[in-house]
C-alpha cells in the first residue's frame, strides 16, 4: 500500500500515488463486494474531482451557447471554452491557438483529416502507411478514404515483440508514400514507436504524418513541435478528463489549405444561397455547438496533470509496469503478449488454462477491473494467432497494492480453471 | 456473487473438452457464429434427416461459456426434430435473460440448465448462446454468419 515510503528521496522526488487517490472519487467504491482495483485505464482514465466539479460547473453556472450571443453567461462559457483551448496548445506546446480544433475524440480527429485532408488531396495510385499495430480508428478512416479515392493502404510489420523498426519501416515508404498515420503508444500492446525517427523519414520523402496519442498523451511527453508532427490526435477521456471531447492539433498551413469536415453554424463566416464564406481557424473545423463542458473538462484536467512533474508521474507508472511485468512473469501458465523494450503502461497477457473473457469475469468478482478482448487491433491479435487478450493497464492513481490483487485475483483465476 | 454458480463443474468440463468438436460426415447445413466482442468462433455443420438432425459438430474457439454451451447444445439437440430443437433454445434464451422459467420448463432442459446462473452476468449471455444463434442460422440456411451483436 505504502511502496513511496520505502523510497528515500526529498519529497518533491517522489510521485505520491496514494495521495493522488484521494483525488479520484470512483476508486472509493466496492464492486462485488470488493474495494474497486482500476486497472483499465488505457480504455478510460478515471476523472478527478477538479475536472468533475468543472463540467458540473460549467452547466450549473455558465451554461450558454459559445461564441454566439452578447450575454454574460455566453460571455463567460465562451471564454473558459477558448482558456481550455489555450491550456491543450499549451500542453501539446503547439505554436498557435489555431491550431488546436476540438472534435468529439481521437477517432473523429483521424476521421477529420482523412476526409477534409485527404479526399481533396489524393488521387489513384498515392499511397497511405499504417503500422500493424493500430487501433481500428486509424485503420478504417483510411480504408474508406481509400475507396473514395483508389489510394492504397500500406502496413509497416511489427514484430514478434510488438516492435515498428526503422527498417521496415523505410522499406514500404515509397515516393508515393503521401501520409503516414501511425500510433505515439499502441493501446493493445503498451509499445512506445520511434515516431521522431519515423516522421523524419516520412518527411524525407515528403510524406505528412499524422500520430494518434490517443494512448501517449497521459504516458510520454507530447511535445508537437519537436516532434515536427503533420497531425496529432487524441482523446480527454484518456488524459483523465471527460468523455465526449478531443482534439486534433494540424499545422497550420496544413488546415488552412484543407477544406472543411462537416457544414453548419459556428464554422460559417456567412451564409447566402449562392455562397458560403467559412470561417477561421480552427472555427472552419468546429460546426455546430460544440461539448463546451467537455472543452472546459479537458482543461480542467490539463490543469490538474500539469500541477505534478510528469516526469515523476511517468517515473512511477514505468516503476509500476516493471513490477507487474516481472510479477506476471512468474505466474506459471502466464504469456506476455508485446514485449518491446519501449513500452508504457499496458500488459497484455494470455493464461494457458483460460480464455481472457473468463478471467475478465472471474477477477471482476475480486474487484478488478481489466479489460479483455481484441482492444480494437484485431490486426494485432492476428499477428500472434490469437483471438482477445486480457489487459490490465496503468493511470497515474495505480500502485504496487493493485498489481498484488491482481495477481491474488489471478490465483482464483488457476483455482477455477486448473 | 458467487462464481461456482457460474463456472459449473459442467461448464469447465465442456469448456475444457468439447463434446461433438468435429465435423460429422456427411452433412448438409452449416453456420458460423462469430462475436465480435470478444472474437469467439463457432463453425457449427449438421447433418438434417427430413426434420431430424442425425448428427451434429462443431469447431470453435473461444471462452469455457461459449465453447461449453456449444458443446451441451449439441449433445441436447443431436436425434431431435428442428422443431424440438427450436423449442430448446427458446427456453434456453429465456432462462438466461428473463425470471420467467417455469420448473418445468428448467426441467426440460435437462443439463442445459447448468447455465441458469450466466443470467446473473449480463455480459456473458452472448457467450451462452453464440452456439445456438449459429443452430439457427444454419437450420434456416440464412447466407452470412450469426453474430451476437
Amino acid at each position: 500500500m505504502t511502496e513511496v515510503s520505502t523510497i528515500v528521496a526529498a519529497p518533491s522526488e517522489v510521485f505520491d500515488a496514494q495521495r493522488v487517490r484521494e483525488d479520484f472519487p470512483a476508486l472509493h467504491q466496492d464492486v462485488h463486494g470488493k474495494p474497486l482495483v482500476y486497472l483499465d485505464s488505457a480504455a478510460t482514465t478515471l476523472k478527478p474531482q477538479s475536472v468533475i466539479d468543472a463540467v458540473d460547473d460549467v452547466y450549473a453556472r455558465d451554461c450558454a451557447n459559445i461564441h454566439r450571443a452578447v450575454h454574460l453567461l455566453s460571455q463567460r462559457a465562451t471564454a473558459r471554452f477558448e482558456e481550455a483551448r489555450e491550456k491543450v496548445r499549451a500542453f501539446v506546446n503547439a505554436s498557435k491557438k489555431t491550431e488546436i480544433v476540438f472534435t468529439r475524440g481521437t477517432t473523429e480527429a483521424i476521421n477529420l483529416v482523412s476526409q477534409s485532408w485527404g479526399r481533396s488531396s489524393l488521387r489513384e495510385g498515392d499511397e497511405i502507411l499504417v503500422t500493424e499495430l493500430e487501433h481500428h480508428s486509424n485503420i478504417v478512416p483510411w480504408q474508406i478514404l481509400c475507396q473514395q479515392t483508389g489510394a492504397k493502404l500500406v502496413v509497416v510489420p511489427m514484430t514478434d515483440r510488438g516492435e515498428v523498426l526503422r527498417e521496415s519501416f523505410e522499406r514500404k515508404l515509397s515516393e508515393r508514400t503521401r501520409l503516414v498515420a501511425m500510433s505515439h503508444v499502441s493501446n493493445a500492446l503498451g509499445t512506445v514507436l520511434p515516431v521522431t525517427e519515423l516522421i523524419a523519414l516520412a518527411h524525407e520523402r515528403g510524406a505528412l504524418a499524422l500520430l494518434d496519442g490517443a494512448q501517449a498523451v497521459s504516458h510520454v511527453d507530447v511535445d508537437v513541435q519537436a516532434l515536427d508532427c503533420d497531425f496529432y490526435a487524441f482523446s480527454g477521456h484518456k488524459l483523465y478528463g471527460p468523455t465526449g471531447i478531443g482534439v486534433l492539433y494540424g499545422k497550420e498551413r496544413l488546415l488552412d489549405k484543407m477544406p472543411p469536415y462537416q457544414g453548419g453554424g459556428d464554422m460559417i463566416r456567412s451564409v447566402t444561397f449562392e455562397e458560403t464564406i467559412y470561417n477561421d481557424l480552427p472555427y472552419k473545423f468546429e460546426a455546430g455547438t460544440p461539448h463546451i463542458a467537455g472543452a472546459v473538462g479537458l482543461g480542467a484536467a490539463i490543469d490538474y496533470f500539469s500541477a505534478f512533474d510528469a516526469g515523476l508521474i511517468h517515473a512511477h507508472e514505468n516503476a509500476l509496469l516493471r513490477y507487474a511485468t516481472e510479477a506476471l512473469e512468474a505466474v506459471r501458465g502466464v504469456r506476455l503478449i508485446g514485449t518491446a523494450p519501449g513500452k508504457v503502461a499496458a500488459l497484455s497477457f494470455l493464461m494457458e488454462s483460460a480464455h481472457p473473457h473468463d478471467i475478465g469475469t472471474i477477477i471482476d468478482a475480486e474487484g478488478v477491473a481489466i479489460r479483455t478482448g481484441h482492444h480494437c487491433a484485431q490486426p494485432v491479435m492476428e499477428h500472434f494467432g490469437i483471438a482477445a487478450t486480457a489487459r490490465a493497464s496503468l493511470g497515474m492513481y495505480n500502485s504496487r497494492a493493485d498489481i498484488d490483487a491482481l495477481l491474488a485475483a489471478l490465483q482464483k483465476v488457476q483455482e477455477l480453471f486448473g | 456473487m458467487d462464481l461456482r454458480e457460474l463456472y459449473q463443474e459442467v461448464i469447465l468440463d465442456h469448456g475444457k473438452n468439447p463434446r461433438n468438436h468435429r465435423f460429422p460426415e456427411p452433412h448438409n447445413r452449416e453456420g458460423r457464429g462469430y462475436n465480435p466482442l470478444c472474437g469467439d468462433k463457432i463453425a457449427l455443420r449438421l447433418q438434417l434427416d427430413g426434420e431430424t438432425i442425425s448428427d451434429v459438430g462443431f469447431i470453435g474457439q473461444g471462452c469455457a461459456i461459449s465453447q461449453a454451451s456449444c458443446s451441451t447444445m449439441t449433445e441436447a439437440i443431436k436425434g431431435k426434430t428442428l422443431a424440438e430443437a427450436e423449442a430448446l433454445f427458446s427456453k434456453f434464451h429465456t432462462m438466461l435473460t428473463s425470471e420467467d422459467s417455469s420448473e418445468d420448463d428448467i426441467e426440460q432442459l435437462g443439463k442445459l440448465a447448468v447455465f441458469a446462473g450466466v443470467r446473473e452476468f449480463p455480459m456473458r449471455v452472448k457467450c451462452a448462446t453464440l452456439g445456438w444463434h449459429t443452430l439457427n442460422q444454419a437450420l434456416h440456411d440464412e447466407s452470412g454468419e450469426a453474430k451476437t451483436e
